[in-house]
């Protein structure tokens, strides 16, 4: 006999693909700068509680005093801050009338990661003509989810109806002042997703963005929040392996994470944004901020993330051990190419007594790309018996492009067990001669040695995320030998 | 099946092979043997298109086709099979993924659609049987950790998943012990038909006890000196290489 969640998640396979999209409302947007009044004025277009606006002045104000970091290893042109509009309302203005009018190289793409076409047209910027019915899929979705006490909604949709929860938790994992984007991303925020898994729960799907009502458009400053209270596990995915085109070239995303005692999150990224063409123009910009605590004993958090777009990565998906005996685990692969720049990698901060971290990732670097790891293991004095195994594993496509290590290691506590392995290697011609011998062609044989360097991370993905995945590293193979 | 016409291939300006003739037949055995150096390798590196040897004159023929023309993956296709002497690892690729992918292309190329998964569990099960593969190598990475004689054992049990035409066995002997021998050899004879071929290439004439040729050749400085049946292995072995090296002082 089936239960009720295996109804519901049967049905939600099967309907995956129907889960359309809602289309424009209105268009209003305001005009381009930063002042307060921008975000007083924005903060109550989205009929905000006054601590919401209190929050976002409060930020701005931080951000006007710090200036935006150079440490990492990555050349771009800085934005211009006041050349951005912080105000749209939700509006999907099509850019093009028809498939036809969209570079065939991005339809090939689709085609190649067999995407439908309809969202293909949503993906690309083309008018809809057909709007989906998902109204029942979603409806399904949340009252099952409501049953269990499971909150699954956009930001916005939490702040004003469950301002409680928002107030307690917003920015008690980053800080307003954190960094630059991070403070800049607390004035503006335009939207995002909140989930809280009450006590005990166990969320019988993966929460997704796929489920979310009319959240195409989240803009480029996107806040997540995750709250698993004691004792709840969730497994949440983000992104999608589909190219995504976007008009707005920075994008400066928060991700918070809290997990109570014994409480278990999950939290999968794969990230493909559009990377600029083979010049590197045109690319995506992506800060994003992602920390989680491990605020509870016995509580973790996993984060793995698959990075394969845009034109320059900037992230650090990190945890704080404060709970005893809290777990924390990073998997990443990165994928650079062309002219594409990463660097990423994570932070653990061991606070509580016998945490356990583990770093898996793997940078894979094909033209003229540079891909760097950069990792921070910190053991505080009172973090006893804190344990960290790292591997940081490089993979170099042709001689142009570079890959580069920076573990910093601090432990001020000498019980501590700290590890860290690296290795760079280059794909080898008589791999390639092997699997050609075996009826390959070149491209499916570094395909396949790629996915063999990352099996590690790309089994921690859900299933179905992980072919997805696989497909995605398959396709950023081409044209990468030859 | 196979008609190489005055081969003559180079490596670095270096000369290598010095003009080979060969012509072998379906269901016909033949074993090149010869002192080191004399080209055996080299010999099976240019049948499988290998690019660091560079082909400067004479005609490779296989079933009609002029092989020098495809690139590595469409002789394999083809029906070419080569047994590596030194099998390359690669890491993370579990060796059920990459005899699926391998022989999803070459059925392809036969016109034949993708076993399913489950048919392809049950082929690869037939197949791991024939050639007495006891070992769970299935669900380990690609030559990763493997020993010596597993390596060897391995190459054999993806021929007969590919079913080759044409398996080329490069000093597969070399580095087993007499059990794993007589494992290899027997793989190969339960996958000889009277539609494929086998060229065995070996420095010693042990491996011969097991897998019977039908014409013994023997490579020396480049070229193919001698030819002869099956007793020729034994003579070789009983005079030694300096035999064939005397009578070729001129070479």
């Amino acid at each position: 006999m089936k239960s009720d969640n295996d109804i519901l998640i049967d049905e939600l396979a099967s309907k995956e693909y129907e889960a359309g999209f809602i289309t424009n409302i209105e268009s209003e947007t305001f005009p381009k700068g930063l002042n307060e009044d921008v975000i007083r004025a924005l903060s109550e277009k989205k009929g905000e509680p006054a601590f919401m606006t209190e929050y976002r002045l409060s930020a701005y104000k931080k951000w006007l005093e710090m200036e935006e970091p150079n440490w990492a290893l990555l050349k771009y042109e800085k934005p211009d801050f006041q050349e951005i509009s912080y105000y749209s309302a939700p509006k999907n203005l099509p850019k093009f009338n028809s498939l036809d009018e969209v570079d065939p190289e991005l339809i090939e793409t689709f085609n190649k990661l067999g995407i439908p076409l309809e969202e293909q047209k949503m993906l690309a910027g083309v008018a809809v003509d057909v709007v989906f019915d998902s109204a029942s899929v979603h409806t399904t979705f949340r009252k099952e989810l409501h049953k269990l006490g499971i909150i699954f909604c956009s930001i916005s949709e939490a702040i004003r109806e469950h301002p409680a929860l928002v107030q307690q938790y917003l920015s008690s994992v980053v800080p307003v002042g954190d960094n630059f984007y991070a403070a800049l991303n607390s004035a503006v925020f335009s939207d995002g997703s909140f989930a809280y898994i009450p006590k005990g729960v166990r969320c019988p799907v993966e929460l997704s963005t796929y489920f979310r009502i009319n959240q195409g458009n989240t803009g480029q400053f996107e806040r997540t929040l995750i709250v698993a209270d004691e004792g709840s596990y969730v497994s949440y995915l983000e992104g999608c392996t589909a190219p995504q085109r976007d008009e707005n070239q920075l994008h400066a995303a928060v991700v918070e994470i809290v997990a109570l005692k014994g409480a278990e999150v999950k939290y999968s990224t794969v990230q493909n944004w559009y990377p600029g063409d083979k010049e590197g123009k045109g690319g995506i910009y992506n800060f994003v901020t992602k920390r989680g605590l491990c605020k509870g004993d016995y509580s973790k958090i996993s984060w793995t993330q698959v990075e394969t777009g845009s034109a320059v990565t900037w992230k650090y998906p990190s945890t704080i051990l404060k709970g005893d005996y809290s777990i924390a685990e990073f998997y990443s692969v990165a994928v650079t190419k062309n002219h594409q720049q990463a660097d990423t990698g994570t932070k653990m901060i061991h606070l509580g007594k016998n945490t356990k971290s583990t770093i898996i990732s793997k940078g894979i670097s094909m033209g003229k790309s540079n891909n760097t790891y950069r990792g921070l293991v910190k053991i505080n004095p009172k973090a006893e018996n804190a344990r960290n195994f790292s591997q940081c594993d490089s993979l170099l496509i042709g001689d142009k492009c570079g890959a580069h290590t920076f573990p910093y290691i601090d432990v001020d506590n000498p019980s501590a067990t700290v590890e860290h392995e690296a290795t760079t290697s280059k794909i080898a011609e008589d791999q390639i001669f092997y699997l050609n011998q075996r009826g390959l062609d070149t491209e499916n044989a570094v395909s396949l040695i790629v996915n063999g360097f990352a099996k590690e991370v790309l089994n921690q993905l859900p299933m179905e995320f992980a072919v997805e995945a696989q497909k995605l590293l398959a396709l950023s193979m081409e044209g990468s030998v030859g | 099946m196979l008609s190489i016409k005055n081969l003559k291939a180079t490596i670095e300006g270096n000369e290598i092979l010095k003009g080979i003739n060969l012509e072998i037949k379906p269901g016909e055995v033949h074993a090149i043997m010869g002192p080191n150096g004399s080209g055996k390798s080299t010999l099976a590196s240019v049948l499988a298109g290998r690019e660091i040897f560079e082909v400067t004159e004479g005609e490779i023929l296989f079933n009609g086709k002029n092989l020098l023309e495809m690139a590595p993956e469409e002789r394999a296709r083809e029906g070419l099979f080569l047994a590596f002497q030194y099998p390359v690892e690669i890491p993370g690729v579990s060796i059920t993924n990459f005899l699926k992918a391998a022989l999803e292309e070459i059925r392809k190329h036969r016109g034949l659609v993708p076993l399913k998964g489950a048919e392809f569990l049950k082929y690869m099960n037939e197949k791991k049987a024939m050639v007495e593969l006891n070992e769970n190598l299935a669900g380990r990475a690609v030559n990763v950790g493997f020993s010596g004689g597993e390596k060897k054992k391995n190459e054999i049990f993806q021929m007969a998943m590919l079913e080759p035409k044409l398996s080329i066995l490069d000093e597969t002997d070399s580095g087993l012990d007499i059990d794993a021998l007589r494992i290899v050899a027997n793989g190969v004879n339960k996958l000889k038909s009277k539609d494929n071929a086998t060229i065995v290439i070996t420095h010693y004439q042990r491996l011969l006890d097991y897998i019977v040729p039908d014409v013994v050749h023997v490579l020396y400085k480049g070229r193919i000196v001698k030819s002869g049946g099956k007793e020729l292995a034994l003579e070789l072995e009983e005079k030694g290489y300096d035999w064939i090296k005397k009578e070729n002082v001129d070479a």
